[in-house]
């Protein structure tokens, strides 16, 4: 299959890849997905004073596609507050990526890996929000 | 000098042998009778060109000239000896086995069968890919009229124990076909020997070109089908249609040069092959799928672990090969073959097929090996679950949100 140029550049030189340590300050992790269905996303954020993400790093299990969504939620969710970050829909990664229709799903699990990272995220600072 | 993208796709089709095309040529414009054609000096000689292609298709398999029938590939001849032998038959019964490997011109065509109102058994396959023979004889019902088991599979190249099957078969009263698609000018194929009634070749997978296939269908004792093709009654009423002189010519060149060729060019292919897979065994959790013995040496499936498919055939761009995971299909289902075998889908989705032919280099070869090393080692750093596997995460003991 063809795929976009955006695609081909998030794949071909993706951003933010990386793990944090796990006992870092302020970071989350979410993790959807799973191997059976050929894609898994690791998604990390580092959220700062006032609930604002200052850094995040994925890895991803999964097609081109699947790359590009996760490398380009990365770029996307830096500099936004948690709340923010959950407002990137999967239409506009999809839009910005120029997915085809049959790797919509790539774009939906990237926005579910926010959703996961955000959760995780509230759950460790419950006590503190 | 390396030319890319490197073909290493051999399965998927065959260039067309120089040889062949230069004998086809004459045939579109010099010779371009109809060998129906009886009343000229035109059809003539297309009849004589057509006859000499059948004697050699015939003759790499061990056949009589007059058991070949013409079609326009496998998936027609499939389509013939499948539902043309359950319809004349169905007056015996109506139990029909195949294979779950089988390749999907035999599976639908089944499917076609059931709706029809056979009834068709699907069997499994051992873990290496091959059928088990005890198993086959176990199905086997009075009604059941026919079998039908592919010689080479097409994704993981096995090859199964045909000549054991047809034994069960004749000594069962089953009609036994096989889908050789696959096999022609990789494995002997002797049908004095083998107990097959109908065999289903194609041309481009032997550097033959593509829209020509043909049918075996045994004389003694005589196999019956009934056509699905109906018009002006060629091929002995199998199978109507005029016949396109310039690829039988092809096919007939084709299937010419792999009985001579076939010995040698096997024993070269598989020094590739072996260098191949010796060349990537120094890669962790790497896994052969299909049993490495009984298997054509042209074929290399395998699944590098914690990398999916889909980006890895995208990461070695300058190798044209295909992959078992099927990410572009909105099922997201990994290839059916590699989950007859049981591989886990991880590994199902991790695969690609190499297949190596005619034209295939040393110097490609050791190309390909270099880069799929660089790029497992990139794509790992990117997968999760190799980080978890490096960690010591057990990933059958993760609890994944299925999507």
């Amino acid at each position: 299959m063809s795929y976009s140029v955006k695609v081909l550049d998030h794949y071909e030189n993706p951003r933010n890849v990386g793990s944090f340590g796990k006992e870092e300050e302020g970071v989350a992790t979410g993790m959807v997905g799973a191997p059976a269905c050929g894609d898994v996303m690791k998604l990390q954020i580092k959220v700062g004073k006032g609930g604002v993400i200052e850094d995040a790093k994925f890895k991803t299990y999964g097609c081109g596609s699947a790359i590009a969504s996760s490398s380009l939620v990365t770029e996307w969710v830096k500099g936004k507050t948690i709340d923010q970050a959950l407002d990137i829909k999967n239409t506009q990664i999809a839009d910005e990526l120029a997915l085809p229709p049959v790797k919509i799903h790539c774009s939906i699990l990237a926005e579910d890996a926010i959703k996961a990272a955000v959760a995780d995220y509230r759950k460790k600072h419950a006590e503190s929000v | 000098m390396l030319k890319l993208p490197i073909y290493l796709d051999y399965s998927a089709t065959t260039p067309v042998d120089p040889r062949v095309a230069e004998k086809m040529i004459p045939y579109l414009f010099e010779k371009f009778g109809n060998p129906a054609s009886r009343s000229h000096s035109f059809g003539w000689e297309a009849e004589a060109a057509v006859e000499e292609a059948r004697e050699e298709v015939a003759k790499l398999v061990n056949a009589d000239p007059k058991e070949i029938v013409w079609t326009s590939g496998a998936t027609e001849s499939n389509n013939l000896a499948l539902k043309g032998a359950a319809q004349f038959y169905s007056g015996k019964g109506k139990h029909v086995v195949t294979v779950k490997t089988e390749h999907k011109a035999i599976l639908d065509t089944c499917r076609e069968l059931e709706r029809q109102g056979f009834e068709v058994t699907y069997l499994d396959v051992r873990d290496n890919g091959l059928l088990d023979l005890e198993v086959f004889k176990a199905v086997l019902r009075p009604d059941t009229i026919l079998a039908s088991v592919m010689f080479v599979n097409n994704e993981i190249g096995v090859i199964q124990p045909i000549a054991e099957i047809g034994e069960i078969c004749r000594a069962r009263g089953v009609i036994f076909h096989v889908d050789a698609a696959q096999a022609t000018g990789k494995v002997v194929i002797d049908l004095e020997a083998l107990k097959v009634d109908v065999m289903s070749f194609s041309a481009h997978k032997t550097y033959g070109p593509k829209g020509i296939g043909a049918l075996y269908v045994r004389r003694k004792p005589r196999v019956r089908l009934t056509a699905q093709l109906h018009g002006g009654g060629h091929e002995r009423g199998f199978r109507s249609g005029t016949l396109p002189t310039h690829q039988i010519v092809g096919m007939g060149e084709a299937f010419r040069l792999a009985r001579l060729e076939m010995g040698a060019e096997s024993e070269r292919i598989r020094m590739l092959r072996d260098r191949l897979l010796k060349g990537l065994s120094d890669i962790d959790e790497v896994y052969v799928n299909g049993d490495l013995e009984q298997r054509v040496p042209h074929n290399l499936n395998i699944s590098f672990a914690y990398v999916e498919g889909e980006s890895l055939l995208m990461a070695i761009k300058d190798l044209a090969v295909s992959s078992g995971s099927a990410c572009t299909s909105a099922s997201l289902e990994p290839s059916y073959v590699l989950r007859a075998l049981g591989r886990e889908d991880e590994l199902a989705h991790s695969s690609i097929r190499f297949t190596l032919g005619r034209f295939t280099t040393e110097e490609e070869i050791d190309y390909a090996i270099r880069l799929l090393h660089e790029k497992i080692g990139r794509l790992r750093e990117l997968s999760p679950l190799w980080e978890m596997v490096q960690e010591g995460v057990d990933l059958s003991t993760v609890q994944w949100a299925a999507h």
